[in-house]
């Protein structure tokens, strides 16, 4: 036995190595992979209006796609994915830097900074609505004692993106929190003391030794809020439905609008958005992996 | 900022302002969402709304005894999505990565790599075909739909993989010259060894399958007795009496296991995520 786990495979290892992976891979293969390829099936196929897919139609979907229409959904879902990733780092950052100073009760903030991180997209956006809600809106109130006219926060098309987009960092801003104050704790001392003998400044020290240092935090932020953010559905669904005027209507939603909503059974359109959307993410995944990971500082 | 550990006055004053200002300003809903289910209407219907005002517990009664979409039996789906995935992903994630990681297994790398490849594939671009398949297979009106598409998860298959090579060698040495076979190995000796990243992953996995809302929203379009406590606030916001007290209460009952879940388990969360992840 010592013998062949040094040496190699034999007849009964191989067994044991199929049987632990076969959960695994079964369940990744039929709900993952699989499901995949039966996209670019889909994609190709016109359905009845109960959603079976029963003709051929080419390409028609994708050059649907090519419309002005899909145009601003795509740059609806760029605009609420840059305005999600940069408040949804940047807000985080600012509170873990002061968060990692040894000062008492750092330690109850940090748990309640992480509070909005238990709720769901659909728990998320009911409250907000409520907050958002001319009828009882505290933030409404705050703005108006300092004399400022609130908008229509989701009901006016120039606000309603930039009212989804600040839930969703809300939402977001716990989990990052968490992350980016990990980072922070696991800061050596000795180099931050170097640093300050050296006589390193607060910004200089903040950007060329503490946010190198804590890259792989960052990086697995920026990673995760861009894929939670590309993939938000809960928010624009429940709170503004897409609209007003499909203000709101980004990638994700109009797959569940062309596929689930009103009964619209449009499968073929929805996975060549579909397509779509994995392809957006995979290139965003290489572009950050290429781009971003190389700057990034492991030891 | 230059002392990172140890402020001055001046500058911990500023931080306990900022802290503070931040704390009230993104805690404020969650205040709301727990003391607004304890109000009435007349209170919370004010601006801002009043917060001191009578307290009553009928809109959590009324929240329970709605029958649009009842909360119990839904507060039952959500309790079996969550803990059925959470033991499905540890199963699964750790099977999985002790063979990529004990076992001499042929593709070792090129199956890692498409285990990792599917974390990149929003759900979003998969969910049709996954409805059409989980309904020809005519399982679509139990409870089994709601949680088959995610019994395995990459994402976990990842995490506990990235544990499994911290695992010190020299105690897999020692314990495989002992003669300890694969199995007791992993359930005596790796697996109490890992612990962290275990408790993160089903943390994480039940907080996924708890707040998850695209696949119940589809599964119980055409069987309401699946809706989820998360779908079943949705109907509760529909119904058009809306009444903000009872809506608040219907999410706090939501919120109850994950509020627990994050004040409790973020000591797990940071300790398993980090491992793998941060450094």
């Amino acid at each position: 036995m010592s013998q062949s786990v040094i040496s190699r495979w034999n007849p009964r290892e191989l067994a044991l190595t199929v049987l632990f992976l076969a959960p695994a891979v079964a369940g990744l293969g039929a709900f993952v992979i699989f499901p995949l390829f039966q996209a670019v099936y889909l994609a190709t196929m016109g359905s009845d209006i109960l959603g079976n897919p029963t003709r051929f139609v080419g390409f028609q979907h994708f050059e649907e796609l090519f419309t002005p229409e899909f145009g601003a959904v795509l740059a609806r879902t760029a605009g609420f994915t840059l305005m999600v990733v940069v408040a949804g780092v940047l807000l985080p950052m600012a509170l873990a830097v002061p968060l990692s100073q040894r000062l008492p009760g750092m330690r109850i903030f940090r748990t309640l900074f992480t509070l909005p991180f238990a709720y769901s997209a659909s728990a998320a956006s009911v409250v907000w609505l409520l907050m958002l809600n001319p009828a009882m809106s505290p933030v409404n109130w705050v703005l108006q004692l300092i004399g400022v006219t609130a908008p229509g926060w989701t009901t006016d098309s120039g606000w309603a993106l930039v009212t989804v987009a600040g839930v969703t960092v809300w939402m977001v801003s716990g989990f990052n929190l968490l992350v980016l104050a990990a980072g922070l704790a696991g800061l050596d001392e000795q180099v931050l003391e170097a640093a300050r003998i050296d006589g390193a400044s607060g910004v200089r020290n903040f950007t060329s030794i503490v946010l190198p240092m804590i890259s792989p935090s960052l990086f697995f932020v920026i990673v995760t809020t861009t894929l939670t953010a590309l993939q938000s559905l809960g928010q624009p669904q429940v709170m503004t439905d897409g609209g007003p005027n499909g203000a709101t209507s980004t990638l994700v939603y109009s797959i569940f609008n062309q596929a689930f909503h009103n009964n619209n059974s449009n499968y073929g359109l929805a996975s060549a958005q579909g397509l779509v959307l994995l392809i957006v993410g995979v290139l965003l995944a290489a572009v950050q992996f290429g781009v971003i990971e190389r700057r990034v500082h492991y030891r | 900022m230059s002392r990172l550990n140890r402020p001055g006055r001046v500058t911990s004053t500023l931080t306990y302002v900022w802290l503070v200002v931040a704390a009230v300003v993104l805690l404020f809903p969650v205040l709301l969402t727990v003391l607004g289910g304890f109000l009435p209407s007349i209170d919370l219907l004010r601006q801002p709304p009043n917060l001191l005002g009578h307290y009553t517990v009928d809109s959590y009664l009324g929240a329970l005894r709605q029958t649009v979409v009842p909360l119990l039996p839904a507060f039952g789906n959500s309790l079996f999505v969550g803990l059925v995935i959470m033991v499905a992903h540890l199963v699964t994630s750790c099977l999985a990565a002790y063979a990529l990681v004990f076992l001499r297994t042929p593709l070792r790398t090129p199956l890692f790599w498409l285990f990792l490849a599917t974390i990149m594939v929003p759900y979003e671009a998969i969910v049709v075909p996954n409805a059409l398949f989980v309904r020809s297979l005519g399982i679509g009106d139990s409870r089994f739909a709601l949680v088959l598409p995610f019994l395995a998860n990459g994402f976990g298959v990842f995490l506990l993989r990235q544990a499994f090579r911290q695992f010190p060698g020299e105690l897999r040495d020692a314990a495989t010259i002992d003669g300890c076979g694969h199995f007791r190995f992993l359930f005596t000796i790796l697996l109490p060894g890992c612990r962290p990243a275990i408790a993160a992953l089903a943390v994480w996995s039940f907080l996924q399958g708890w707040n998850m809302y695209f696949w119940p929203l589809i599964i119980s379009s055409t069987n309401n007795s699946l809706n989820t406590l998360q779908t079943a606030v949705f109907a509760l916001r529909s119904n058009d009496s809306a009444d903000p007290g009872l809506l608040l209460a219907g999410i706090t009952i939501t919120l109850l296991p994950t509020l627990l879940l994050v004040l409790f388990g973020q000591r797990w969360l940071v300790r398993g995520f980090t491992a793998g992840a941060v450094k």
